[in-house]
């Protein structure tokens, strides 16, 4: 359970972040009568949309590191069979890369105001995001081809599991990404299509993320990370 | 400390007004509505119809265990089904959707002084979520070999053996699939109050300005966001063990002379996975509790909460230290000796800031000006069942005394006084004081004072002698004790009377629901602040409040929520948005 209460600890120091610029050893019954205007008090600058989506991230950032505690501690067992990954993640990994990469340079566009490179990077990060969950689909169909079946060993099925889970949520990021687009193309006003290409940026670099760190604990590196950390303590 | 001018004129917030989704139909504005308050009452009559079948259950259970043997219908399966699904409604589908989902939903807009929830659609839908998720629970009831019998906590590997009830049929599959959407649904509302609290606070309305009920539900809710995916993890594995045959938490085992396919599973992780939520979710529970108690004694002892800053920082602690317990409720499952001391050490740590909101509470009474309302004879109620319950989880967080207490009535009746009565006593309290701002009406005083005086005491006739029970070694989960040497003629006799109580105070109930319907149309009539409170609820220009909750305008904050007995006021309360400057009340002393 170390990897979500490390997990833990980092929303915990953010929280504590935030809350120690809140007056929390304010006395507010001294208050009373005053004027309302504690400016910086009321709330973020920031957009709603903003905070809202990176609230939705920190538990999804939770949901994986869940995911990757139970993938330790299955991992001890005797029975734990690792599977050799198929060389096709790299491919599919670069396309997620791209993808993200292109929906940076839409964010960046979005910002200038220049529609026409807004839908670029939309239909770039749209196509390359797809090449990436059919690379994943391919990569389960070599697998189980080469007889690795999600129920033959612990391993194998951790690997289909958390591979799953994470394409759900691009998928669920693609529906997103499509209103965006559907907007792009239809003349929506710019601040608003500015948030949005903005938020899916956000999400997308959060996805990349994750799939590096699931990328590395399936391959094997971020148990080899650990044990050298742990040797380094000891 | 910031330095803080005087003014008597604040310009009206700066914000862009939030965009509402005006209702064009019957349909949108009652049944498919994206307005808080209208979804903090759908949620509450589904939890309330959902809980009233865990209700039924409990009696089912006590008519087996009062009187053992009489009816042949309850037999043993049936006797673990209706415990399983009892646990379950009662602990997920009663007390979390209504404090989160009920509450939550009404208070946290009016009290912070938004137009609605920042997300309006994304609330509405996870309304409907959560319905799915009761209806697919309900529909267990009616599945081939009924639902799951495996006990709430659903421990692999019995959860999905055919042993269990339901483990080989529909039922352990419903369960999960229920639990997966309940998460997926309280995802969704669950960033709506986090989000409304952060950014939808009206001008002034500092953190430090919120009333309690909000820090309370604010922090069991970033708690849930944080805990849920714990419980989601640990369903979508035990569905794919069960329905793909894979060994995240199934060991060999060997099932009448037959080997199951499953190998070398640890059920210890599903107890991780589960308990890692578990433990959280009792202070999901507790901490909205402890909020609206603290404004509910503030309120109705005309006086302003002790210790303010205190209790917000209780909370948080309380909701920090919430996540490092969890293995307490794993001692019998066997650990490392010295993971049992950490753990025993962090679980008695948070006597400390919950003794600290007891403490307060006490001195918020203190030469208070004690108006014995309803809702404050259910909050003083909950403040001492509260102690009771608190006192005998000093005695389980112990592993020593936990090992042996472990699997008696003893730990039953230890989590229902803390994690069920005393929640719940809340929630009545909150019922009677907020139904007149929901309807405009009071709910009647003589029925609400008989359904509070059986409620509470036929409540510890129920529990006390259950502590003693487990403390004579009556075990707990099992469907028949008569043949047992502990059993003695009194034990017996004690069993009976704890069933008879049960019926009692269960017809009690029926009594509060019918006080709810009837009252609608015939209590009285409330007008707009009928307890004389500051918070901003009660300030709206209609009673009940009209979509979009303050008429034209948003208020303004000026004050905190407590100020109760001001001296140099001309009324002993002054609501929130009352500009102007009052000599200061003394500090609380």
């Amino acid at each position: 359970m170390s990897v979500i209460l490390v997990f833990l600890l980092v929303i915990a120091g953010f929280a504590g972040w935030w809350l120690s610029h809140q007056r929390l050893t304010a006395k507010p019954w001294l208050e009373q009568g005053l004027a309302g205007d504690f400016v910086g008090f009321d709330r973020s600058a920031l957009p709603t949309a903003k905070i809202g989506l990176g609230v939705f991230l920190a538990v999804v950032g939770c949901l994986f590191s869940l995911f990757t505690s139970a993938y330790f501690m299955r991992m001890g067992l005797p029975d734990w069979q690792p599977l050799p990954l198929p060389r096709l993640l790299w491919l599919n990994t670069g396309m997620l890369v791209l993808s993200s990469v292109a929906l940076q340079c839409a964010v960046v566009a979005a910002r200038k105001g220049q529609i026409d490179n807004v839908r670029l990077g939309l239909a770039t990060a749209g196509f390359t995001t797809l090449a990436f969950l059919v690379g994943q689909l391919m990569a389960w169909r070599q697998l189980t081809g080469d007889g690795y079946l999600l129920a033959s060993n612990p391993a194998n099925s951790f690997f289909y599991l958390i591979t799953g889970m994470h394409g759900l949520h691009i998928l669920g990021g693609l529906v997103g990404l499509g209103r965006t687009s559907v907007g792009a193309w239809n003349g929506a006003r710019p601040e608003r299509l500015r948030l949005s290409v903005e938020l899916c940026a956000m999400y997308w670099h959060f996805l990349l993320f994750v799939w590096l760190c699931i990328f590395a604990l399936l391959a094997g590196w971020a148990a080899t990370f650990i044990d050298i950390c742990q040797r380094l303590l000891t | 400390m910031v330095d803080v001018t005087p003014a008597d004129a604040v310009p009206p917030a700066e914000v862009g007004e939030v965009e509402l989704y005006h209702p064009h139909s019957w349909w949108t504005k009652y049944v498919f509505s994206q307005d808080a308050k209208v979804i903090a009452v759908q949620y509450s009559a589904t939890a309330t119809a959902i809980g009233l079948v865990a209700l039924v259950l409990s009696w089912l259970m006590r008519l087996q265990l009062g009187f053992p043997g009489t009816f042949d219908f309850i037999t043993p399966e049936a006797y673990y089904q209706f415990i399983t699904m009892h646990g379950m409604i009662m602990v997920i589908y009663l007390l979390t959707a209504l404090f989160l989902g009920g509450f939550g939903n009404y208070l946290i807009p009016l009290m912070v002084g938004a137009r609605d929830m920042v997300f309006p659609y994304v609330n509405m839908l996870s309304y409907w979520i959560y319905l799915l998720a009761v209806l697919v629970l309900v529909s267990s009831f009616f599945a081939p070999g009924g639902p799951t019998g495996a006990g709430w906590t659903l421990y692999p590997p019995q959860a999905i053996m055919s042993g269990t009830p339901g483990g080989q049929d529909w039922g352990i599959i419903l369960m999960l699939s229920s639990l997966i959407l309940f998460i997926v649904g309280f995802t969704m509302g669950g960033l709506n109050y986090v989000v409304t609290v952060l950014q939808g606070r009206t001008r002034g309305m500092t953190l430090m300005r919120l009333p309690l009920t909000v820090w309370g539900i604010f922090t069991a809710t970033v708690m849930a966001l944080l805990a849920f995916p714990a419980l989601f993890v640990a369903c979508v594995m035990m569905l794919l063990d069960r329905v793909l045959g894979t060994s995240f938490f199934m060991p060999a085992i060997v099932e009448m002379g037959e080997q199951l396919q499953h190998n070398g599973g640890s059920p210890i992780l599903f107890q991780h996975l589960f308990w890692f939520f578990g433990h959280p979710e009792v202070y999901i529970v507790a901490l909205p509790a402890f909020g609206i108690v603290s404004d509910l004694i503030s309120t109705h002892a005309r006086k302003n909460i002790f210790g303010y800053r205190m209790m917000v920082w209780a909370i948080i602690a309380i909701g920090a230290l919430s996540f490092v317990v969890w293995a307490h409720h794993m001692y019998v499952s066997g650990m490392n000796p010295y993971f049992g001391f950490f753990f025993a050490t962090t679980t008695l740590i948070i006597a400390v800031p919950t003794a600290i909101k007891v403490y307060n509470w006490v001195l918020t009474l203190w030469r208070g000006d004690i108006h014995l309302t309803i809702p404050m004879l259910f909050a003083l109620a909950f403040i001492v069942t509260f102690v009771n319950g608190g006192l005998t989880g000093l005695f389980l967080g112990n592993v020593v005394v936990d090992v042996p207490l472990s699997d008696t009535m003893f730990v039953v009746a230890h989590f229902h006084m803390v994690m069920g009565v005393a929640p719940i006593l809340v929630i009545f309290g909150a019922i009677y004081h907020w139904y007149p701002k929901v309807t405009g009406r009071m709910l009647d005083e003589t029925l609400g004072r008989f359904h509070f005086w059986v409620t509470f005491v036929g409540a510890y006739l129920i529990f006390f002698p259950m502590h003693y029970l487990g403390l004579m070694g009556v075990p707990r989960r099992y469907a028949e004790l008569t043949d047992m040497t502990i059993m003695t003629e009194s034990a017996r006799h004690l069993n009976s009377f704890i069933s008879i109580m049960a019926f009692i105070v269960g017809f009690a109930q029926m009594v509060f629901l019918f006080n709810l319907i009837w009252s609608i149309r015939h209590g009285r009539e409330a007008g707009g602040n009928p307890w004389r409170a500051t918070t901003l609820e009660w300030q709206t220009p209609q009673t009940p409040p009209e979509h979009g909750n303050f008429g034209k305008e948003l208020p303004i904050v000026y004050r905190w929520a407590y100020d109760y007995s001001v001296p140099g006021a001309k009324e002993d309360f002054i609501p929130q948005n009352v500009p102007g400057d009052f000599a200061p009340s003394r500090e609380p002393a």
